[in-house]
């Protein structure tokens, strides 16, 4: 999992998930909150719900609620307006947007890009540079910038077509210093 | 027996600023009530099944303002069917017989129709506000009626409400003569609008306050909207999505650079964290910014912006900001009085952000923070005491642990001491939700201690009868009780029953209340409209078969003169 708290990197979130399926199953797509169709749904009854929250034992007391958490209408109290919008939210960005880490050698995390926003290698170089440049060192030392394909290889940035480049691009990584030197044959 | 003439009753009570002032007045004497009556033009009515529209209509005919609440606040979580009710429709139509005069509607929680929106455009030549919160049932046709009829339209504010996308004429149907907005806000509208018959519509209101646009227009739009409008005070940004280093991004910075007046930030959807940047030149005059709405910026970005802002005084970020930044804000923003702090993982898979040390960080350095609402991972009492001590001026203080009846991570034990801090402490406090795992203890606090306590908001608490009865001995200012998921029942419930009219609502879910008691209840109470909410099925058949003993899942009720109502859907039985 990337390090920010902020934006929920979805990849890593369904590594996590607790699923009522069976594993290596699609997760069930959480649904809205909706409205109960029995008079209590297929959570417990309320006393045993009591009960078990009170055990001592943590881990058993955490899964037990958040088993019954999942199927908990209205809760927590968030406006349907807003659980909506981020849902919206959600699917527009999973929809939109060729988001991939960049990492850079020596830099304590990775960032997120959307490689959609640029219009091409120019851009990107100047965008990345922006980024890290509180990690560049005291000398503007030699880089790198490099990605992994489709196939898992480590390419060098800049060789193919753009489109081509953003259509295989999995992740971006920066590599600094003397293996930078070492990789770099002519084009730059 | 009046010492003064009328006139100067009159001139007296027009100093009085709030509702319930003047109601004490109306009751005085026959006298005061008819200068009351007469001279009043702000009408609050806070459940609109209370009285009768004719009624208020025929009793304050020179009414300039109306507001009106339709659903129950737990309508907002899903918690009330979609059709239970709360329609505007009559509320119009009366107005529109008796008021004429009528100039400004709000309506929270209510369904308003397409041709509820036409009866109000056309029926009152003076008509300025129209604010929607919450509501549903509208399209943007009913707004493009609003936007041809309403001639001195001055405000046209749609907060969260659910609205249909008929396209995106409505805006231009703002006639060339319109020149009167003052405030116009259409940040809840999903669909397109005409970006340039709105740059036309904001270069003739030289008064434009207040704008908040929808996520459709775009940074080159809002770029020209600046550039007429530099003098606007409330700014919704919309969608906020910039290339990197573009020349619309430099154009942005200089015109925000010349909004001087703006005080109140909102929007930023799809903000990348380079966006924001772009709003630096403006922070340091910042009263209000909400960011509840981005959760693709992270806490360090947040806490840059945020850290700009020495005079913000109200302020609704996401959990992502972390205690860590809430650090941030606790050492920049002395002003504070209002925090909100959304979760951001809302289906509560585990990566909550805040916990107790945020909030107890906020509380050390503002101590002016009067109105909270805190969605968290975990909370201690040890912390709720502190932040009892530090803020003693709490008026609304809602707090949310993600995890139902989760108790106190050190002490393991449940919360009451730490609300029962906040309780004592805060004088005033008027409005309160409780969270976490709490036993009757907390309730018998409540009920000692929160004298002004207006609404209070339970889930997953209490042990037995004797917390809701606690609560309804004690807290004698209380207006509305709302309660899920405790084991109160009948005993509670019908305890006190005379109580139950000095008080606008209860509403009671997946409690132990029965059939029984409701039906017992609605007996003692004639002047209490007693509502069984029952999805499943509301046949005839189905409500006789009902034994007495059967729980009920749904439960409200309300005090009122209107008798029962008559737009109830099936699956609302009125006892």
């Amino acid at each position: 999992m990337d390090g920010g708290v902020g934006y929920v990197d979805m990849d890593a979130l369904k590594a996590t998930e607790l699923r009522l399926g069976l594993p290596g199953s699609d997760p069930p797509e959480k649904p809205p909150p909706t409205t109960t169709t029995t008079a209590r749904p297929t959570k417990r009854s309320l006393d045993e719900d009591r009960a078990a929250r009170r055990e001592p034992s943590e881990g058993g007391r955490a899964t037990s609620t958040r088993a019954t958490k999942a199927q908990v209408v209205g809760w927590p109290p968030i406006r349907s307006y807003r659980k909506n919008s981020f849902q919206a939210m959600k699917a527009a960005a999973e929809a939109a947007g060729l988001y991939v880490k960049v990492s850079m050698d020596g830099a304590p995390y990775l960032r997120k890009i959307d490689l959609e926003v640029y219009k091409g290698y120019k851009e990107l170089r100047e965008a990345l540079e922006d980024m890290f440049k509180c990690f560049e060192g005291c000398k503007g030392s030699e880089y790198a910038i490099t990605y992994e394909d489709k196939d898992g290889d480590l390419m060098l940035v800049g060789d193919v077509p753009w489109e081509m480049f953003t259509s295989s691009c999995k992740k971006l990584r920066i590599i600094r210093g003397a293996e930078a030197i070492r990789g770099l044959g002519s084009s730059q | 027996m009046t010492y003064f003439p009328e006139e100067v009753v009159e001139h007296i009570v027009d100093f009085l600023g709030s509702h319930g002032d003047r109601n004490a007045v109306s009751t005085v004497c026959k006298a005061w009530y008819q200068v009351d009556r007469l001279s009043r033009r702000s009408v609050f009515v806070g459940n609109c099944y209370a009285i009768r529209p004719e009624r208020v209509v025929t009793r304050f005919p020179e009414m300039k303002s109306l507001t009106v609440k339709g659903k129950p606040h737990f309508a907002d979580f899903n918690l009330v069917p979609y059709d239970w009710g709360g329609f505007a429709q009559p509320w119009i139509e009366a107005a529109a017989r008796g008021c004429p005069g009528l100039e400004e509607l709000r309506l929270k929680r209510m369904v308003v129709t397409d041709d509820d929106l036409e009866l109000l455009a056309r029926s009152f030549p003076n008509f300025k506000s129209l604010v929607l919160v919450s509501c549903e049932g509208f399209s943007t046709d009913g707004l493009a009626a609003i936007a041809t009829y309403c001639r001195g339209l001055r405000e046209l504010d749609l907060q969260e409400n659910e609205v249909e996308d008929h396209g995106r004429q409505w805006l231009s149907c703002f006639p060339d003569s319109c020149t009167s907005l003052v405030s116009l806000n259409f940040a809840c509208l999903k669909g397109e609008v005409n970006a340039s018959a709105l740059e036309r519509l904001v270069a003739r209101c030289p008064n434009l306050k207040g704008l908040k646009l929808n996520h459709s227009i775009s940074v080159e739009s809002l770029n020209k909207i600046l550039a007429r409008a530099p003098h606007l005070v409330d700014l919704g940004t919309g969608s906020f999505t910039i290339d990197n280093r573009s020349e619309t991004y430099h154009r942005l910075i200089n015109a925000f650079f010349k909004c001087k007046s703006l005080r109140s930030l909102s929007g930023f959807w799809d903000a990348s964290p380079f966006c924001l940047q772009a709003v630096y030149p403006i922070c340091t005059n910042l009263t209000v910014l909400n960011l509840s709405y981005a959760p693709a910026i992270q806490s360090a970005d947040l806490t840059k912006l945020i850290g700009l802002c020495f005079k913000l005084q109200k302020l609704w970020v996401l959990d992502c900001i972390g205690d860590k930044g809430l650090v941030v804000v606790a050492s920049t923003c002395k002003e504070l009085q209002e925090l909100r702090v959304f979760p951001s993982d809302i289906y509560g898979t585990g990566i909550t952000a805040v916990t107790e040390e945020g909030l107890v960080a906020i509380s050390s350095g503002c101590p002016n923070l009067n109105s909270l609402l805190y969605f968290c991972y975990q909370m201690t009492n040890s912390a709720l005491t502190t932040v009892a001590k530090n803020c003693p001026h709490f008026t609304r203080f809602r707090l949310c642990i993600l995890e139902p009846e989760k108790p106190d991570p050190v002490t393991n034990q449940p919360l009451d001491e730490g609300f029962g801090a906040i309780v004592r402490s805060c004088k005033n406090l008027r409005r309160l939700s409780v969270s976490g795992l709490l036993t009757d203890q907390v309730f018998l606090y409540i009920g000692m201690y929160a004298e002004h306590l207006e609404m209070l908001s339970i889930a997953f608490a209490g042990d037995s009868d004797k917390g809701m009865v606690y609560v309804l001995n004690g807290c004698k200012n209380l207006r509305k009780l709302e309660i899920r998921d405790c084991p109160f029942g009948d005993a509670a419930l019908l305890k006190d029953v005379a109580k139950y009219e000095t008080m606008r609502s209860l509403w009671m879910s997946s409690c132990d209340v029965t059939l029984g008691g409701c039906k017992a209840l609605a007996a003692k109470m004639p002047r209490l409209n007693v509502e069984i909410i029952n999805e499943n099925d509301g046949t005839s058949e189905s409500k006789e078969n009902l034994s007495d003993l059967q729980k009920v899942e749904k439960m409200y009720f309300y005090r009122t003169v209107a008798g029962p109502r008559n737009d109830a859907p099936d699956f609302v039985w009125t006892l």
